[in-house]
């Protein structure tokens, strides 16, 4: 083997660069993690960011990295959810994590089979496209009552415990540490994997797809592949849904719910994985505080707030956290210092 | 960013001693209903009708303070169950009510099993929903109730050929059945069975297959809220100069939307237990205080609510104060009492409403349409169980 040029070297430092975990990183785990203790009265609460924020860090997979937009993501989640709640009621598969796992596969071959329609076109006809997948999807589950229930939302679902455990206690504490572990574990993967060459080559087929093509990027494969991966995603998503409520109802496949899926990446930012974990704490944290505060007026102030977010930037208005980033910066430049 | 922090700790604190304080003399109810999405007309009669017998009865029975805590479900039943959850194991309320459509009331059945807390059915009309749960009471109505009444009423008559449209989801299907069921018992005959989506209805195409069938009447159940639509789909049509009567249960004439309706309604024909036109001396007073304060006129779906708190303050006075689920839900079986609607009891073997059935027909009053009732099918059960 010959040498590596400078270049070369350089390169392969900037990729391990990226895959190294951040001190803020750590912090934010163990205060997840933490409020297992911390809020036990808030699980309810907390489970449904947990599977939110799982939603959502699909969402980011394939628009953040590769750059679709879609307004029809609710389609896998809701699939999940559908899934795992049949699958637990027919007694198909009871334990619920291999459920878990079967609805997400089973998102996943319906995101493979409709990512090739996603290949198509700009921005403007995938969104229509993601939109009519949705669509089409709730009017099925709507039309296949006696699967599904139709409008009255599948009823008489019982799970069985996690592991044969753990039970889905009324208090919501195992849903969501069960939750929250699988959030964990699909969010390690998601790193690892965009920190590997295959996530590099597809922000390059965001930035340009023309010129990745010209480099040797198969571009069609990889938007595929990223498609199924993030189908898989919200597919678990919505089995955590369908899990932890015992229930699933029209309501998963709705657009209302891709469209707070797009402003939750909108709070969050895109592009950096965590940014569907913390919009779907602030979208969550937000709703549940205004609508207890005016059950009446609510969407009003969310939507003040998303105008106000838009129009002096995220950026600005987290300017008072920079002593805190930069500290970090420090604390990790001495961490790297001392390695080398 | 201090003084906040200083706030909140502050209001924290007040909130422990506060808590504390109440405890025992407290009784919370939780109302989960919908004041924002498509159900958001049914939630807002509610809670005008809840927040009216509360000012006309004071906040205090039997010596403990009641306190209603209201949620606000978007019209999403998922939402539903995990609002009556955190009402139930946090804020540890001895009643859940409200629930205004049917997946909602049946998400939530298991939960109030599981805490032996009482469900209150505000609105739901299906059937079954208090077969679900021993804790489960309602104050609305079962649409068995109106559709097999309707259905008798029809073929004594002169109606003999009906198409019915219903919308696609578990009400609907009772509806239908129902009233199916009686009609044909009585010698009708049903043309055709439609089914519209639930969501987003656009009823032109399916009146056009019922105008195609040439029926006498058209029996149509639509939920609150979408009556208006269809009614005024059914005149853009030209159904109504075919001589295609409406015939229904009630919630196609919704008090709430029939003064914007048009006098194309006039002559509709509906089974059902409550009219805001309804003649009695507690009514004609429920009418103005309730319009004086909410700014609109009262539905069915207000009297729901209304009944409800009076079923909780009745059922707290019989109990003298214990508001465990068993004790309120033994005091509320047999309960007797004068509603707006006229005399109303609640079955004791299946927590379900007993009342009476008014024939209405829409006719203009004083300048204003009304479901004015004509005739009236007396302590009607709901159907459904008597059959079993």
């Amino acid at each position: 083997m010959s040498e590596q040029t400078p270049t070369a070297k350089r390169a392969a430092q900037g990729i391990l660069a990226r895959a190294r975990w951040h001190p803020l990183e750590f912090v934010f785990w163990i205060v997840a993690f933490s409020v297992i203790w911390l809020l036990p009265n808030k699980h309810l609460i907390l489970t449904e960011i947990a599977w939110l924020a799982l939603f959502a860090l699909s969402l980011d997979l394939i628009l953040g990295y590769a750059g679709i937009l879609s307004l029809g993501h609710a389609a896998f989640f809701g699939v999940g959810s559908y899934a795992a709640a049949l699958l637990a009621k027919h007694g198909i598969i009871t334990e619920p994590v291999l459920a878990l796992i079967a609805a997400g596969l089973i998102a996943a071959v319906v995101g493979f089979a409709t990512s090739f329609l996603m290949l198509r076109g700009a921005d403007l006809t995938r969104l229509m496209v993601s939109l009519g997948i949705a669509l089409v999807l709730r009017e099925l589950a709507n039309k296949f009552s006696e699967l599904t229930g139709g409008a009255d939302g599948l009823q008489g679902v019982t799970m069985e415990p996690i592991l044969g455990r753990f039970r889905f206690d009324m208090f919501g504490h195992n849903g969501f540490i069960y939750s929250l572990v699988v959030l964990f574990v699909l969010f390690l993967i998601a790193r690892r994997l965009m920190a590997s060459p295959f996530g590099l080559s597809l922000l390059a087929v965001k930035d340009n797809p023309l010129r990745s093509r010209a480099i040797g990027i198969s571009v069609d494969a990889r938007l595929v592949a990223i498609y199924t991966i993030a189908a898989f995603y919200a597919g678990v998503g919505g089995g955590l849904l369908a899990q932890t409520t015992a229930f699933s109802s029209l309501d998963v496949f709705s657009f209302d719910r891709s469209a707070d899926l797009l402003l939750v990446l909108i709070i969050g930012g895109t592009g950096y994985l965590y940014g569907g974990l913390i919009g779907a704490v602030i979208f969550k944290v937000m709703q549940d505080y205004l609508a207890q505060l005016t059950p009446q007026y609510w969407p009003f102030w969310i939507g003040l707030v998303l105008v106000i977010l838009v129009m002096v930037g995220r950026d600005r208005m987290l300017r008072w956290t920079e002593p805190v980033r930069a500290l970090a910066n420090r604390l990790d430049w001495r961490a790297k210092g001392q390695a080398s | 960013m201090r003084q906040f922090v200083k706030f909140a700790a502050g209001m924290a604190m007040a909130g422990l001693i506060a808590g504390g304080a109440y405890a025992q003399d407290t009784v919370k109810v939780g109302l989960v209903i919908s004041m924002t999405g498509s159900q958001a007309s049914t939630g807002k009669q509610i809670k005008a009708a809840v927040d009216l017998y509360m000012k006309e009865h004071g906040d205090t029975v039997a010596g403990k303070k009641v306190q209603v805590i209201l949620r606000d479900t978007g019209s999403v039943p998922d939402n539903a169950k995990r609002l009556a959850q955190e009402l139930i194991v946090n804020d540890k309320v001895s009643v859940v009510a409200g629930f205004e459509v049917t997946p909602a009331a049946m998400a939530v059945a298991p939960l109030s099993a599981e805490a032996k807390v009482v469900e209150l059915v505000m609105a739901a009309g299906t059937a079954s929903i208090t077969e679900k749960s021993p804790y489960i009471v309602r104050t609305s109505f079962t649409l068995p109730q109106s559709s097999a009444i309707m259905a008798d009423w029809a073929a004594n008559n002169n109606i003999k050929k009906v198409v019915t449209i219903v919308s696609d989801y578990a009400p609907g299907a009772d509806a239908e059945k129902w009233f199916i069921d009686t009609f044909k018992k009585n010698g009708g005959q049903i043309l055709e069975t439609i089914k519209a989506p639930l969501a987003n209805p656009d009823f032109a195409p399916f009146l056009q297959r019922a105008a195609d069938a040439k029926p006498d009447a058209i029996f149509v159940f639509v939920p609150s809220g979408q009556g208006a639509t269809f009614m005024k789909q059914y005149t853009e049509r030209g159904l109504d100069k075919a001589g295609i009567k409406v015939i229904g249960t009630g919630d196609v004439t919704d008090d709430d939307l029939l003064p914007q309706m048009g006098d194309a309604v006039i002559g509709a024909v509906t089974a059902h237990m409550y009219s805001a036109d309804h003649d009695s001396a507690m009514n004609k007073k429920y009418v103005a205080d309730f319009t004086k304060a909410a700014g609109f006129r009262p539905n069915f779906m207000s009297v729901g609510g209304y009944d409800g708190m009076h079923l909780i303050y009745e059922a707290l006075k019989k109990t003298g104060g214990k508001a465990d689920g068993d004790s309120l839900i033994a005091a509320m079986k047999g309960m007797k009492w004068e509603s707006p609607r006229g005399p109303i009891s609640i079955d004791p073997e299946t927590r379900d409403i007993v009342q009476n059935i008014y024939m209405r027909k829409v006719e203009k009053k004083g300048g204003q349409l009304y479901n004015v009732e004509f005739e009236t099918f007396k302590d009607v059960k709901d159907p459904a169980k008597i059959k079993k």
